[in-house]
């Protein structure tokens, strides 16, 4: 689960258990290589992609995902940060604040604009950040890069590059970390 | 009852509450610790059908006094006391009697121990006349709660700027005249008011709202700490001391008697003990809310809190309180004044200024002054009981030592009962009580008045 | 491997009436606001300038006395945060027909509203609607007391431009006595670790000024080399009548902040105004136009920072109090 949805969902904080790791540091590393290659190979180069970040889970991600597409491709792609706080459809539903400001790099017309989190879970954040990125734009074309998906969507929402699917029952928890990923239970 | 008719002087009769309709064949008061000004002693007290206190002492033999069938009242543990008198009293009738009304006040009054209270001529229409007094007297004699007297305006409308017709109301018993709800600014006017009321037939005392408007105009708390704080125009202490000083010297000039009302400051306070030690004719009263708040209260910004003179420092209640205990301050008076919820709930400074003070003010005295030992209690009845009475002009009748062939005008009271202010319980027909939810010790039990009973067992009797 | 995660939910920020609800710690309620700010400021230079963070939200102007800009302000904060905005004016309203405050509220609420935006001349009028409304209220300015979202403003605008506030020394300027602006800033500026000074007349300071974190001086020039933020207050003409100042001239003279007074502040100082300036007589013409007077900055802080509080307040679900950091 990202960082704010983690903390943020009832019963808003508590203390993670993990009980099983899932991924490395050295499986992430290998996952977000590949997925560099299949972000190059889907667009046919990166003369137009953009990537950007969720707030907060997805920044290291992103800057990850950024850093391999150099490495392959010798070409720095523009790195954004998005918030989606202002556009959460469960707002006074409970506790939403942004963690940063927003940073969109140029104007995304014509861009292709991959979004990266760390878990993909109901959807309901990647909703609110599609709404957030058309204030900014009409991008060509939105794809979606995600550590981890978990499955149990509420939204009809599909990623575009996954590190790993990840089976999980709803009220487990994935805990994303330099270190790797663990799945466990939310205590609180 | 007061007889709005009765003749100028009549100081001969010792009871003036009509006991015709009762059917009351006297009481006996058993047990209680009777406290007046002679003294302070457990006794019995057996009240005789004429509304008279038949005998006082230990183990009282009622079927020889002729009382076999007088109700007994077991009032172990209890204070005896003369009715308490209130000189300080707003009663809205006539013209605003949303707020109360003469039988409404002079309930709340019982309620609260009183016997006898003197309404403020601030109605509307003012009482500067011969006919509004006959009115306020008829009204309070109807309620039959207590012995409603009248205070006359000093000036016609309460203006500032003609003497009202004194010696007529002076006729119909009035004995204290009063601006109350301001003072009267004009010094010569206050002069000729004072050696005019010198000469009248009978004695009476011009009581004194001191405030120079000039200074507190605009103003609508205690200028100080928490004026400034809370951003709300202030009115100084200065406003008040100036014209407490004005009339000290105006009494000097003229000889004549100044009674000063809700003494708030300090500074008040000293000036009226330095006259007194001069030997001038002067005397004050201080209310519950001066010797118990502080302007600290306002913070709240509820109007509740808003009451003219304004709640002072701390420093000015400790000075209230040592006033009150070495006799500068002669009486405690409730200032009891009555406004209804729709026009307290307004902002702060469009708010009218009073808060009630009848059923609070013995209970008051007893947590705030009598259990930290400010006051012994015999003097917290002195100053509630026999020294208004003086000031008022009716000791004749009221604030008797409780002995044979006086009038049982008698409050009963449990100085130990606690209890907790609900403003909703209250029978003001307002409810801007600044004591809301406060637990206070001292419970009315009985009072009565001329021997019967306007108040039994907390209860008012009609 | 466990990690503890804080919970966000502790105290409350149910009404901004005061900088004192920005507490227990101030400094630090403070800082929360001017951080989210950032955001807002981000937002408002977005070619479309607007979120949803507030859609389906009522906010109501009722403003018992006329201040168009601290309205507008307000509304377009409101507006941007896509909430649906009323204006109730009460100059010619049922108000002025001797309508109680209370009525009033009651009938607004009946509406259907979430938060209530109060500007009064009576001091303490927000604290009380506050006892009998349900919705949010912010207190927009009343009387004498306090105008805390003004404050806060501020506070960002000092923050943009010269950073953190601890040690800056602020002089602020006039009439102190009654300014609603002044007693949240002395609050919020002295919350931060600046150090104020008040400079004015004895005449238009407060009575008393006890309790209050700050030094009084009655010679501005003697305060502005030293000084980095010149925060001057309106000179408004009536003080004259009700003999506070003998006139405008003579205040100009001591007070007013002159072309050669301006010269004596450092290079970096501030000059700040809550607005509306009186040209030539709390401040000179041409001072006001010089680069280092940001009166135009705090305006337009003044939406970002009121969007952030009505974000807070009405939108974020976030309670008071409790640290956001895991």
């Amino acid at each position: 689960m990202a960082e704010r949805e983690r903390r943020l969902t009832p019963p808003y904080g508590g203390v993670f258990v993990a009980r099983t790791r899932v991924m490395t540091a050295e499986d992430m590393q290998r996952a977000t290589k590949r997925m560099a290659h299949e972000i190059i190979e889907r667009n046919h180069g990166l003369d137009e992609v953009v990537l950007v970040g969720l707030q907060t889970g997805g920044i290291r991600l992103a800057a990850q995902l950024a850093e391999a597409l150099r490495l392959i491709e010798g070409y720095e792609v523009p790195v954004g940060c998005l918030d989606v706080a202002f556009y959460r459809d469960d707002i006074g539903l409970r506790p939403v604040l942004p963690e940063a400001v927003t940073d969109i790099p140029g104007d995304l017309d014509s861009r292709v604009v991959v979004l990266v989190d760390d878990v993909l879970f109901t959807g309901r954040t990647i909703r609110a950040a599609l709404d957030a990125l058309t204030d900014y734009g009409r991008a060509k074309a939105v794809q979606l890069a995600v550590m981890v998906d978990r499955g149990h969507r509420e939204l009809p929402i599909r990623p575009d590059f996954v590190g790993k699917n990840l089976p999980t029952r709803r009220d487990e928890a994935v805990d994303v970390t330099p270190d790797g990923v663990d799945l466990g239970e939310m205590i609180k | 009852m007061p007889d709005p008719d009765r003749e100028p002087n009549n100081r001969s009769r010792k009871v003036d509450v009509d006991n015709s309709t009762s059917t009351s064949s006297g009481w006996i008061l058993r047990g209680g610790r009777v406290v007046d000004r002679s003294g302070d002693r457990v006794a019995d007290v057996a009240i005789a059908a004429d509304g008279t206190v038949a005998a006082v002492g230990l183990d009282l033999d009622a079927a020889g006094l002729g009382l076999a069938d007088a109700p007994v009242l077991d009032v172990t543990g209890c204070i005896v006391a003369p009715g308490l008198v209130d000189i300080h009293t707003h009663l809205r009738e006539p013209g605003r009697e949303e707020a109360e009304t003469i039988e409404s006040g002079s309930r709340a009054a019982a309620l609260g121990g009183f016997t006898a209270i003197v309404a403020m001529p601030n109605t509307e229409p003012t009482i500067d006349s011969a006919a509004v007094v006959r009115q306020v007297q008829s009204a309070g004699m109807a309620a039959g709660l207590c012995d409603v007297r009248v205070s006359g305006a000093i000036t016609v409308g309460r203006e500032g700027k003609a003497l009202s017709p004194m010696a007529e109301m002076a006729d119909l018993g009035v004995r204290m005249f009063t601006d109350d709800g301001c003072g009267v600014q004009d010094d010569r006017l206050m002069r000729r008011a004072l050696e005019y009321s010198s000469g009248l037939s009978v004695p009476v005392t011009l009581a004194q709202h001191c405030e120079v408007e000039a200074l507190s105009e605009g103003g609508h708390m205690h200028e100080g700490e928490w004026s400034s704080r809370l951003g709300i125009p202030g009115i100084p202490a200065e406003a008040e001391e100036l014209m407490v000083f004005r009339d000290i010297a105006l009494a000097r000039l003229t000889g004549a008697r100044v009674h000063f009302q809700h003494l708030s400051t300090a500074g008040a306070v000293e000036l009226v003990r330095q006259a007194k030690a001069r030997g001038l004719p002067v005397t004050s009263e201080a209310t519950p809310h001066h010797f118990t708040l502080t302007h600290a209260e306002v913070a709240s910004y509820d109007p509740v809190f808003k009451v003219n003179p304004p709640l002072r420092t701390a420093d000015d209640v400790a000075a209230v309180k040592a006033g009150l205990a070495d006799g500068t301050i002669d009486a405690i008076a409730t200032d009891h004044a009555p406004h209804t919820a729709e026009v307290k709930e307004a902002p702060f400074d469009h708010a009218p200024c009073g808060m009630l003070g009848l059923e609070t003010a013995l209970a008051l005295g007893v947590t705030e002054l009598v259990e930290p030992g400010i006051l012994t209690m015999t003097q917290l009845l002195a100053a509630m009981s026999w020294q208004p009475a003086e000031i008022a002009g009716i000791a004749d009748i009221h604030g008797l030592p409780i002995e044979t062939g006086s009038p049982a005008h008698l409050v009963v009271f449990d100085p130990t009962e606690e209890w907790t202010v609900d403003p909703s319980e209250l029978a003001s027909l307002s409810a801007n009580t600044p004591y809301a939810g406060r637990t206070l010790r001292g419970k009315v039990r009985h009072t009565m008045l001329c021997g019967v009973p306007t108040v039994l067992d907390g209860k008012a009797q009609r | 491997m466990t990690r503890v995660v804080a919970n966000p939910r502790h105290g409350d920020l149910r009404n901004l009436l005061s900088v004192a609800d920005l507490g227990p710690d101030v400094a630090s309620g403070i800082n929360r606001v001017l951080t989210l700010t950032d955001s807002f400021v981000e937002v408002s230079e977005r070619a479309i300038p607007k979120v949803p963070a507030l859609k389906g939200r009522t906010v109501v102007s009722l403003f018992f006395e006329d201040s168009t800009r601290t309205r507008l302000s307000f509304e377009t904060a409101a507006k941007r945060l896509s909430a649906d905005t009323m204006n109730f004016s009460v100059g010619t309203s049922s108000v002025k027909k001797g309508e109680s405050l209370r009525d009033t509220i009651e009938t607004i609420e009946a509406m259907g509203v979430d938060a209530i935006v109060v500007r009064h001349a009576s001091a303490g009028v927000p604290l009380q609607i506050a006892q009998w409304a349900n919705s949010a209220v912010i207190n927009a300015g009343d009387g004498w007391h306090e105008h805390p979202t003004q404050a806060l403003l501020d506070c960002y605008t000092i923050r943009q431009n010269l950073g953190d506030l601890a040690g800056r020394q602020i002089a602020i300027v006039g009439d102190i006595r009654h300014s609603r602006v002044a007693r949240s800033n002395v609050a919020a500026f002295s919350a931060l670790g600046a150090e104020v000074t008040l400079v004015a007349p004895p005449t238009l300071l407060p009575p008393s000024l006890e309790g209050w974190p700050v030094k009084v001086s009655h010679d501005l020039d003697s305060v502005l080399a030293n000084t980095d933020v010149c925060y001057l207050l309106r000179m408004q003409r009536e003080r004259m009548t009700e003999a506070l100042i003998p006139s405008l001239r003579e205040y100009t003279a001591t007070y007013g902040l002159t072309e050669r007074r301006a010269d004596l502040l450092p290079g970096h100082a501030l000059v700040m105004h809550p607005g509306p300036m009186n040209r030539g007589v709390e401040i000179a013409a041409n001072v006001a136009d010089r680069p280092n007077a940001v009166v135009i900055d705090q305006v337009r802080n003044g939406v970002a920072v009121r969007m952030a509080v009505l974000f807070l307040l009405l939108g974020s679900g976030i309670e008071w109090g409790g640290e956001i950091d895991a």
